[in-house]
């Protein structure tokens, strides 16, 4: 009963999702107000219904309904109650859902704030957002339908895959797709603006903090899934250029861009036409990302023929999406000019730069994952890109962009002058190039060419990021007020060079060692000895494991003991490596076990990665930044005062 | 230099590093790019010697093997048409088995053993590498049961 609830509470779902995408988008184009209002009851209806839908799912996956195809594919009744929770978007179909609840979730945060936005334009873009839903919908119900009845149902499920059965994994899919949904808005934002033909500071006032907190989102979710990676799935790698990860950070590049590329738009009207495609290139390469994903098209062009239907679904829907999009582009935005002009350096110019670069990162990585799949697609054969092509290019672009970072945010508007913030920032630039080589070398010997760049751009960004508020600091006598928005920037930035710092001392002096060793036995590895205690057997509540214990000492003094599981999980009998690590700011020491060798000995891996957690407290700084920056005053207050006129001016452009 | 002078400068500057980098780029990926070859192509002497490339395929029941106690390992590869043996010097991942197909990042060496760097076997056990899949096809004229 609850399954077919659930689905038919979706399609109800659908139904109201066209009322919200096609009747306000009618009325706001004839001037019939009372179907422009329509918007609001349409949205929340459809959000209600598509709550209790995914709730009858997540209901089932509890009860352990394995008459549900879904639930008997990926849940099982040994599995603890979280992971069953979360196995509702541990597969293809239940993440769709998945992503609905959160468009459906978008769409009435939209609408609750709406009070501040003109009637018109604010119904615009909720239905923009109900046509998306309904495209979704339609997509879930047609070809990925999570409610599918198992006829004879199963005894037991087949179980959750046992490398999903974690908590950092339990909510990457939530946050990653809060990100990825959360473009929406901006995207419809975009093209309710390219409708009216109008689009003035208060719109990129509007825009900026949805945009921003999709951003917050996407960021969070990335970091989760590369955390995730590094201590359960990648041996202690951090990032691997795979695809699936290059389709969520190509949407994190669009979306950076169009955060920077807005503050030009609200500032000073320029750059509009930029902005748009921007919002709509971060939405598309959100969907992209998904379908790429989730469908396994990104494995090979061919994963399409397990299910042609749906690989021809997510065609025709990104075709229409991105193509509708563009082709509303090409005809409306000529219509929004801006006649203002702006000095050769400025900071419309260092906020251009960083658009360009961060574009040209972009494609750098697009060509990498998509140009596989194109090859394959025409018949060019089977090629893949290996990661060491993205890590080489990738810096190509970002050496420049953090460079011109520190610059860009200490100069002003319209007219600056390069000498004067080089000079302001003569301190700054010292000290990051000579600790960029003294500070590595001290801690952790002679640093390459490479990596003395590395330290020196993370300090670079670090030192321009707190210069002022140092300086506020040191001179009390002169006060200035330092807006939440620009605090968010600092603090986002400051993110970047934590980045930066953690990923040069990563990439540069981690020690990596694999070694087959008997119990008893031990390895010496740069001052760690790493000796091989003992070997037992643990089980836990869906699997039995093998446990070791490693010792390490450092100096003769003991540092850590770890213990490494192997895991074999009961249903899918996969093996799983669960590492031991060890650890803090300065450094992590990583054990892992592989295999049996015969002969008492097994085959391990040691690691020791200096400053590898400032890569994720990086990501979490930039995201406290992007939190702090829209709970700027002028986002709420400001709004609210203009709103009143250019809302009526807005209702009069659409009625006449 | 007058005014005028200064920006070609820097239009010229600016132009000869967007080149340098790009003919970089193009390098790294050309380099990176790495050419999927089944064992029968392998065998057929197809693959280039000294450059890298990917080649996949079943790993064959009982042919798993290293001396007791030391981590490098060979087994050998089929699309079961041909073979090659590779040699891995590492940990293998988790879901390496006999009979699974899994795919090898690595160079030849003269007498025809493949040298891998890398060896992928993906998270799902029913996953069959498309590649894999693909040549078991060409092989059987049907689809592989997976």
């Amino acid at each position: 009963m609850i399954p077919e609830l659930g689905q038919f509470a979706l399609i109800v779902a659908l139904i109201l999702s066209v009322v919200q995408g096609v009747v306000p988008l009618v009325g706001a184009q004839t001037g019939n107000r009372a179907w422009v209002r329509l918007a609001w009851p349409a949205v929340s209806g459809q959000a209600v219904f598509v709550f209790l839908s995914f709730a009858c799912l997540v209901w089932s996956f509890l009860q352990n309904d394995f008459s549900v195809a879904y639930v008997a594919n990926n849940s099982n009744s040994a599995l603890p109650t979280l992971y069953r929770v979360s196995a509702t978007w541990g597969a293809h179909e239940g993440s769709m859902l998945l992503w609905v609840v959160m468009l459906a979730f978008w769409g009435v945060a939209v609408a609750a704030r709406s009070k501040h936005l003109p009637e018109m334009f604010a119904a615009r873009v909720i239905a923009v957002l109900g046509l998306i839903s309904f495209g979704f919908m339609l997509f879930t119900l047609m070809t990925s339908n999570p409610f599918d009845r198992l006829i004879p149902a199963a005894f037991d499920g087949r179980d959750l895959n046992p490398l999903l059965q974690d908590p950092a994994l339990a909510i990457h899919p939530p946050m990653l797709y809060m990100g990825y949904v959360g473009f929406a808005v901006a995207f419809s934002f975009a093209i309710a603006a390219m409708l009216e033909g109008k689009m003035d500071a208060a719109w990129s006032r509007w825009a900026r903090p949805w945009t921003t907190i999709a951003w917050v989102f996407l960021t969070l979710g990335i970091a989760l899934g590369s955390w995730w990676a590094y201590y359960e799935l990648g041996w202690g790698g951090w990032w691997f250029w795979d695809p699936v990860e290059n389709a969520s950070f190509m949407p994190w590049l669009a979306g950076t861009a169009l955060i920077h590329s807005l503050a030009v738009t609200e500032k000073r009207g320029l750059f509009k036409s930029w902005t748009l495609l921007l919002a709509i290139s971060a939405f598309s390469l959100s969907l992209l990302g998904t379908f790429l994903v989730r469908s396994g098209v990104l494995v090979s062009v061919h994963a399409f023929a397990t299910d042609p239907e749906r690989g021809r679904f997510i065609l025709a829907f990104l075709v229409t999406v991105i193509g509708g999009a563009l082709g509303l582009y090409a005809w409306r935005a000529p219509l929004l000019k801006s006649n203002e002009g702006f000095g050769k350096v400025s900071k419309e110019t260092f906020l251009l730069a960083n658009n360009v670069l961060l574009i040209i990162a972009l494609l750098v990585v697009l060509l990498g994952t998509l140009f596989p799949l194109f090859m394959d697609a025409m018949g060019g054969g089977k090629y893949s890109v290996g990661p060491q092509y993205f890590a080489a290019v990738f810096v190509i672009p970002t050496i420049p962009l953090v460079l011109l970072m520190g610059f860009g945010m200490h100069s002003i508007w319209r007219r600056d002058n390069f000498a004067r913030i080089a000079r302001r920032l003569r301190v700054p630039m010292g000290a990051a190039i000579v600790l960029g080589v003294a500070l590595p070398w001290m801690l952790y010997g002679q640093p390459s060419v490479m990596t003395a760049i590395g330290f020196t751009a993370g300090l670079w960004v670090i030192g321009t990021a707190l210069f002022d508020p140092v300086r506020g600091l040191l001179d009390k006598s002169r006060k200035v007020r330092v807006t939440r928005g620009t605090w968010g920037m600092i603090v986002a930035h400051l993110g970047i060079g934590i980045f930066i710092l953690g990923v040069t001392a990563t990439e540069s002096y981690s020690i990596h060692r694999d070694q087959a060793l008997r119990i008893g036995e031990s390895i010496e590895v740069s001052g760690y000895k790493v000796t091989f205690e003992s070997l037992k057997p643990a089980t836990g509540p869906n699997f039995t494991a093998t446990e070791a214990s490693f010792v390490i000492t450092r100096n003769g003094e003991h540092v850590v003991s770890l213990n490494p599981q192997k895991r074999t999980y009961r249903v899918q009998r996969n093996p799983m490596t669960e590492a031991g690590i060890d650890g803090s700011l300065a450094r992590d020491l990583y054990v892992a076990l592989g295999e049996p060798l015969g002969g008492e000995a097994w085959s391990m891996r040691f690691q020791y990665k200096p400053l590898v957690r400032l890569i994720w407290l990086g990501c979490i700084f930039m995201a406290l930044g992007g939190l702090i920056a829209i709970t700027d005053k002028r986002y709420r207050v400001v709004v609210k005062k203009e709103n009143k006129a250019s809302g009526r001016e807005a209702l009069a452009g659409g009625t006449s | 230099m007058t005014a005028r002078q200064q920006r070609m400068l820097i239009v010229v500057l600016v132009l000869a590093g967007v080149g340098v980098a790009t003919a970089f780029g193009l390098r790294a990926f050309q380099e990176n790019l790495l050419y999927y070859y089944t064992p029968t192509q392998v065998q057929a002497g197809e693959p280039p010697l000294n450059r890298k490339f990917r080649v996949g395929g079943l790993v064959v029941p009982g042919t798993v093997g290293n001396e007791p106690g030391k981590l490098e390992k060979t087994f050998d590869l089929t699309d079961n048409g041909a073979m090659v043996t590779v040699h891995f010097a590492g940990i293998l991942p988790d879901l390496f088995r006999e009979g699974q197909g899994i795919i090898a990042h690595g160079k030849l060496n003269d007498e025809g053993v493949f040298y891998a760097e890398e060896v992928l076997a993906k998270h799902d056990e029913n996953y069959m590498p498309p590649e894999v899949a693909e040549s078991l096809k060409q092989i059987h004229g049907e689809e592989p049961s997976q």
